[in-house]
């Protein structure tokens, strides 16, 4: 699928980075399978991308098994005094966490099935029965003496320079979200996220316990379509009263013809807000980061409006203080995207993560937390809203995944070749971060894309033609 | 078309035939697209449950695919018949296959019957289909002297598995 004259992309940094322009982007970021493979070698590997959440190994021989990019991956909760004990994030996260590559050493059998289980002291593989420590190191091969000592030294150092199982480059792990770099060698964790992190603070800081837990269970959503579709739509403002109309809109409708008096249900008051006019999404505002990092909802937002928990309040103010928990509850940002693949709401409590399949495919992952020390009906509303919005069942959903997939198909059209990216597009924006701009802007998008280029390319190197 | 309406129950307490014939009846306007007659089956406080997880117990603090109320199913209904709703152009289609219908308990003085009903159901659009299996679990009540469902609870076999849409009722 890739474009039917000129190199290709491999080995072409420019011809990637010609894909991005000012305001349009090329209709093969969406559809190209070599595009997309590419994504997967570099664009996943530079980033800084989220792998699952530390509340998922809450033990030590905990682990959660999933991927990153087209990568399996496990995170594991270390089994103290057990291998060299210090995990692999290169900060002041949790350091009794490991993300490795959930691949043996030996015949590339994936260790550990994805999900969340519990390893004991060391992984075995299910195969030939070799060993590793929590911290992926080498424990022990059944009948060692029979292999060749040169060749299995390939084995025990299997790429890199620690034996046993390949880790990814780096971790980090952010007040319980867990972040990993494939490659070794990249942008370090502060630099890459810088204030966007301040969204995930809000979240935590929602907890009166300052502390969030994986609650409830995942939705799990097979999208045929790219996965930056879904990335665009997060900030994508101008489609909820067009495309919503049919879910939202019709919500409100069959709300009206209520008795007078009727108390406002929990779902009328999450699915109307969707259905605004424009001028409330132009006021809500954008932030834009850096390194495609931004958000909407910086003065208002579709979150702003909920009924007030009984409980709540006293919980927050009793464990912040009135000032701070009133900053707390006030922010109303709506959805931030964190470049590449994932968007938190801190507001309600669920992240969203967009997994790369192919080029046309995607799982989407909604996850949803209970604020520790917070009233039940906080998790509730959580869980309704996951089930309104991004199941499978969802009307909200079916809204969205139908437009996510006419593009999928209208883009193969040669009769344009270029994606517009254009709205309240101003020159003087390059460069700019850590600013706010009007809710409609496509700066964000635009920003999104600029990233990507740079990532993709960052590690690749121009081949001879 | 017509005949596919439930019959009103006499005031004795429904025969199991009767409640076997209920569940079939409401199938068929879910594959004949009648949904607002569907929608009269269900008692005021009716709800759909579809969960995600097997066994699961809990549909407030756990997450299910749906549990609505007759509120979200009506907006549900109308939005399936909007001019813009263009996850519905073409429109989906569906088919029930169901297995005889067993009568699981039966509350004869408070009017309460369950039964359990496994299925295979089809749901279509253009050019694809799709087939789920499960258990359906009706809570039938008698109200004004006829059956309503009081829970409609679907148990698919794969719950817990990654989807694509679901835009019909199973």
């Amino acid at each position: 699928m890739s474009r039917s004259s000129g190199p290709g992309y491999r080995d072409h940094p420019q011809a990637i980075q010609a894909l991005v322009r000012a305001a349009e982007v090329h209709r093969d970021c969406y559809i190209s399978d070599e595009v997309f493979a590419l994504e997967m070698e570099h664009l996943f590997a530079n980033t800084w991308v989220y792998v699952g959440h530390a509340s998922q190994v809450p033990q030590a021989g905990d682990f959660y098994a999933t991927t990153v990019g087209d990568q399996p991956v496990v995170i594991v909760r270390h089994v103290a005094g057990n291998g060299n004990g210090n995990g692999n994030d290169d900060g002041d996260g949790d350091a009794s966490i490991h993300v490795l590559h959930n691949r043996c050493a030996h015949k590339g059998v994936q260790l550990v099935p994805e999900g969340c289980g519990h390893t004991g002291s060391f992984f075995r593989c299910p195969y030939h029965g070799w060993t590793y420590r929590t911290d992926g190191s080498l424990l022990n091969i059944p009948l060692r003496d029979g292999y060749n000592a040169d060749t299995l030294k390939q084995c025990e150092a299997h790429s890199s320079a620690q034996p046993g199982l390949a880790r990814v480059g780096a971790v980090k792990v952010y007040r319980g979200f867990v972040f990993c770099r494939l490659n070794a060698q990249g942008m370090a964790f502060e630099d890459y996220f810088g204030e966007s992190l301040s969204t995930l603070d809000n979240m935590v800081d929602r907890s009166p316990a300052g502390r969030l837990e994986v609650a409830g269970g995942v939705m799990r959503y097979l999208h045929r379509c790219n996965w930056k579709m879904l990335v665009d739509n997060q900030t994508d403002t101008c489609h909820p009263m067009v495309a919503h109309q049919s879910s939202a809109g019709t919500a409100v409708r069959v709300w009206e013809q209520a008795p007078v008096g009727t108390p406002k249900p929990m779902a009328v008051e999450l699915f109307a807000p969707f259905v605004s006019p424009y001028s409330f999404f132009e006021g809500m505002g954008i932030r834009i980061w850096q390194n495609g990092h931004g958000h909407t909802g910086v003065a208002d937002s579709i979150h702003a409006a909920y009924s007030p928990v009984p409980g709540y309040w006293d919980a927050m103010a009793a464990a912040y203080g009135e000032e701070r928990a009133k900053r707390i509850l006030g922010e109303t940002r709506h959805n931030t995207v964190y470049f590449p693949n994932i968007m938190v709401k801190g507001p309600i409590q669920t992240l969203r993560i967009f997994k790369p399949i192919a080029a046309d495919r995607t799982l989407v992952e909604s996850w949803t937390f209970r604020l520790v020390g917070a009233p039940d009906l906080l998790l509730e509303r959580t869980l309704m809203y996951n089930r309104l919005v991004n199941a499978p069942t969802s009307v909200v959903g079916h809204d969205d995944l139908e437009m996510y997939e006419r593009a999928q198909t209208a883009l193969h059209s040669r009769g344009l070749q270029w994606v517009n990216m254009a709205r309240l597009y101003d020159p003087a924006e390059h460069g700019q971060t850590n600013t706010t701009t009007n809710g409609t802007n496509e700066w964000q998008m635009r920003e999104q894309m600029r990233a990507w280029a740079r990532f993709m390319t960052q590690s690749m190197s121009a081949g001879a033609t | 078309m017509s005949d596919a309406t439930p019959k009103q129950p006499a005031a004795a307490p429904p025969s199991q035939q009767a409640l076997i014939d209920f569940v079939v009846a409401e199938a068929r306007l879910l594959d004949e697209g009648r949904f607002d007659d569907w929608l009269r089956l269900f008692t005021e406080d009716g709800r759909y449950w579809m969960p995600l997880t097997p066994g699961q117990t809990d549909a407030r603090l756990q997450a299910s695919l749906m549990f609505e109320d007759t509120m979200l199913l009506k907006v549900r209904i109308e939005r399936l018949k909007g001019a813009r709703t263009f996850s519905q152009q073409p429109a989906s289609r569906c088919h029930h296959l169901l297995q005889t219908p067993t009568v699981e308990s039966r509350d004869d003085a408070a009017g309460l019957f369950t039964t359990r009903t496994a299925f295979h159901f089809v749901e279509t659009r253009r050019d694809e289909q799709t087939l789920y299996a499960g258990w359906a679990t009706h809570t039938l009540k008698i109200v004004d002297q006829a059956l309503r469902m009081q829970m409609k609870r679907v148990d698919l076999v794969n719950c817990d598995a990654a989807f694509g849409n679901m835009q019909l009722f199973m």
